[in-house]
């Protein structure tokens, strides 16, 4: 027999090995192919930064046709649910038991100082609790008064336009839908979930019930055992990045611009990091709690956390920007924005593509060793 | 005094193999702790250093004057000045900038003969939060512009106008960190005591010495006692250190009480030890325990309001929220914190918990004697 034939040999035998493990314990399928489905479905509707309908409070203190027109603007924009309430007493009462997360009011002079001074204000209290909302509320309070301002003009009736005005536009997402930025991520959390905690878990399995000792006996070598290990994971790991995909651009209508060959190609390739991170951490522990509790400190609340799929990167400081540079997540959540949304710009995709290469070989060469040390040991 | 003895004997085994093993031992307090700060400072809204670019037609004193407000804010960084408009493309594609200002010629002759200016600003809506908000903080640095530039008789208010005056009521700042820092404990105990007590009936099952505690002469409550109490301890103690790390190293105010914290922490605890437990006595396996707690944890972190809020979410979503324990403890914790909630109105947040805790921990005794192989 050749030795090509007798290596096919041995790793026929073990990934049937491993095949059959993963078929006896449906947890592992579920996981796959259940799990994503489930987050899918919970992330798409469960997880938005769009603010819609916010209860706020209106008082006017002035009953001029000027603040009627401005609070009928509140009421008809898809922002807002207004409530009207006579005073101002009233009003920080609501505000203080959460029952509207914002006061518009306009004081008594409103419409005498528009005419006499040519300048009135309108105060908006948001409740500053949690404050990225609170600037979103802020932000919409802003564009509201700019209608009303348009509309007057438009009626060719004198006011005062801001000197400069912002023209803007948000590329890649024109209505700026939090879900197109979610959901590519979740992708990066689901295949994270399948290659560094399930991998960890099933490999430190063997060592703690001492089959891995077993198999080490026999003549399979380390590089078969590394291939038969990593293979089953690879495609399950496939399988639920390619389900993601269908489910999110279909049922939460997320565009995708890029092409499917560099999807295919790229997430391989942090499948591939993903993996080796969960082999190395299961052959330097060897216990499946500790490879457990390692796989979620080290692998998953990172890939959430510091990985830019909610909080921005670019605005924690220097030290954690660092940190996040060894976080395969971090490299996979900007190609998958990128190929969602912007599409294949490679000289996005490379950078990353070559970090999850570097990681991918570091990882599993690492976990080899690892091995190979323990057996001698 | 039997019962007492026993249930001691049994929580002594269970701490016992907590911590005998010196990799467990470490993995309760150090990463827990380790993560407490990194994704305290990682978990932010705010926007610092958002890379921009400028391309300036005009050139004008105006144009450089409303482009020096920006260089001075500490929120953005300039880092590319265009010289051409198809350089934007290529600066925004490439994430060279996340955002280009582009001021076009007849910017201040606009200005001087009083028709509107047009300030162009394009933004990569990769992330659409970071674009709003930034979007956000340049349309109020320009509104400040424009009144600068009426009071310095520049243009003049040549008709009534309104003007925005915003404030925000307990976070004057809009610091995002307060809002993540004071619920991210909540989270992070949670991860430590559903790890904790789903493994420890699936272990004693997959090795065999659960038929062992079994035929001993301990009844389910002692059984169920002896299991939560480990639990309960690490994860009050990880909880109440990282409340203290809120306050001491993040500056999160605390404007509660110590009483209404642990009484909101301790049933949050036990509810978790009760779903932990449950999962644990569901399952066969250590692993099948672990991907059990993973299930049951991955929503209920989405579906807690930790980093999205729950208003956002659909109607029959936002009731499904009700029965996450987690959103419970995290609406209490920054009521505690931030709002100054004291023992008498916790009460909303806490018999959710205690209800939960009070199905979940029976069903899982009663599991341990009737979920065997």
């Amino acid at each position: 027999m050749t030795p090509r034939t007798l290596f096919f040999m041995r790793m026929r035998g073990i990934l049937r090995k491993e095949v059959l493990q993963i078929l006896r314990d449906p947890s592992s399928i579920a996981l796959a192919i259940v799990l994503p489905l489930v987050l899918l479905f919970i992330f798409g509707y469960g997880l938005s930064l769009d603010a819609e309908n916010v209860p706020i409070a209106v008082v006017l203190d002035d009953n001029s046709p000027a603040a009627r027109e401005v609070s009928a603007r509140f009421d008809l924009s898809p922002y807002f649910k207004t409530i009207h309430l006579t005073s101002m007493a009233e009003a920080t009462e609501w505000l203080n038991q959460r029952r509207v997360d914002g006061i518009v009011h306009l004081q008594s002079d409103f419409s005498s100082s528009l005419f006499s001074r040519n300048l009135s204000p309108v105060q908006v209290i948001v409740n500053g609790i949690d404050a990225n909302r609170a600037r979103l509320i802020q932000g919409y309070a802003r564009g509201v008064l700019q209608t009303w301002t348009e509309l007057r003009q438009a009626r060719g009736e004198p006011v005062a336009g801001p000197a400069v005005k912002i023209s803007q536009r948000i590329w890649f997402n024109e209505a700026a839908v939090s879900r197109n930025f979610l959901v590519p991520g979740l992708i990066t959390l689901i295949m994270t979930l399948i290659g560094i905690l399930l991998t960890a878990l099933v490999v430190a399995r063997e060592w703690e019930r001492g089959t891995m000792e077993a198999i080490l006996v026999t003549p399979i070598r380390r590089v078969d055992l590394l291939m038969g290990k990593v293979l089953p994971y690879f495609i399950l790991g496939m399988m639920g990045m390619g389900l993601s995909v269908v489910v999110g651009t279909t049922l939460f209508q997320v565009p995708f611009r890029g092409s499917f060959v560099a999807l295919f190609i790229l997430s391989a390739l942090f499948m591939l990091a993903s993996l080796g991170f969960g082999l190395l951490i299961s052959a330097a522990v060897r216990v499946q709690f500790v490879a457990a509790q390692i796989s979620i400190v080290a692998g998953f609340l990172p890939a959430f956390f510091l990985s830019g799929l909610i909080f921005d990167l670019d605005s924690t400081p220097r030290f954690i920007q660092i940190v996040s540079h060894m976080v395969p997540a971090r490299y996979f959540v900007s190609i998958s924005h990128t190929l969602f949304m912007a599409g294949d710009v490679w000289p996005v995709l490379l950078p990353n593509a070559l970090a999850l290469a570097v990681m991918a070989v570091l990882f599993t060469s690492l976990a080899f060793r690892k091995i190979t040390k323990r057996l001698e040991g | 005094m039997d019962f007492v003895r026993r249930i001691i004997a049994l929580m002594f085994k269970e701490f016992v193999v907590i911590l005998k093993d010196p990799k467990s031992r470490f993995v309760i307090i150090g990463p827990p702790l380790i993560q407490f700060f990194v994704f305290g400072y990682a978990a932010t809204y705010d926007l610092k250093n958002v890379r921009y670019a400028i391309f300036d037609e005009s050139r004008t004193p105006e144009s450089r004057q409303l482009l020096s407000r920006l260089a001075g804010s500490e929120n953005f960084e300039l880092t590319k000045t265009l010289l051409a408009e198809k350089e934007i493309d290529v600066v925004i594609n490439c994430e060279k900038a996340r955002l280009v200002i582009h001021i076009g010629p007849d910017f201040s002759r606009n200005l001087h003969i009083g028709r509107p200016a047009t300030l162009q600003v394009i933004v990569d809506g990769r992330n659409s939060n970071v674009a709003l908000i930034a979007l956000g903080y340049i349309g109020s640095m320009v509104e400040q512009y424009n009144q600068e530039l009426v009071r310095k008789g520049v243009v003049s208010m040549n008709g009534p106008g309104v003007v925005l005056v915003d404030r925000a009521w307990f976070n004057a700042n809009l610091q995002s960190r307060w809002f993540i820092v004071s619920a991210l404990g909540g989270l992070i105990s949670m991860v430590v005591v559903m790890i904790l007590t789903s493994l420890s009936v699936a272990r004693e099952r997959e090795f065999g010495t659960f038929d062992q505690l079994l035929v001993a002469p301990f009844n389910p409550a002692e059984i169920l006692i002896g299991k939560s109490l480990p639990g309960m301890f690490f994860g009050l103690m990880d909880a109440l250190l990282f409340a203290a790390g809120a306050v001491y190293w993040f500056d999160v105010p605390f404007r509660g009480t110590i009483g209404a914290l642990i009484l909101a922490l301790g049933c949050f605890i036990l509810t978790i030890v009760g779903v932990g437990l449950l999962v644990s006595s569901l399952s066969m396996t250590m692993q099948q325990a672990l991907l059990g707690s993973f299930v049951f944890m991955m929503p209920s972190v989405i579906l807690s309001g930790f980093a999205t809020p729950i208003e956002n979410m659909p109607h029959w979503l936002q009731i499904g929220t009700l029965i996450n324990p987690l959103r419970h403890i995290i609406t209490a914790l920054r009521n505690i914190f931030l709002e100054g909630t004291g023992v008498s109105m916790i009460w909303p947040q806490l018999w959710p918990l205690l209800l939960m805790a009070g199905f979940t921990l029976p069903l899982a005794g009663w599991m341990f004697r009737h979920r065997s192989q």
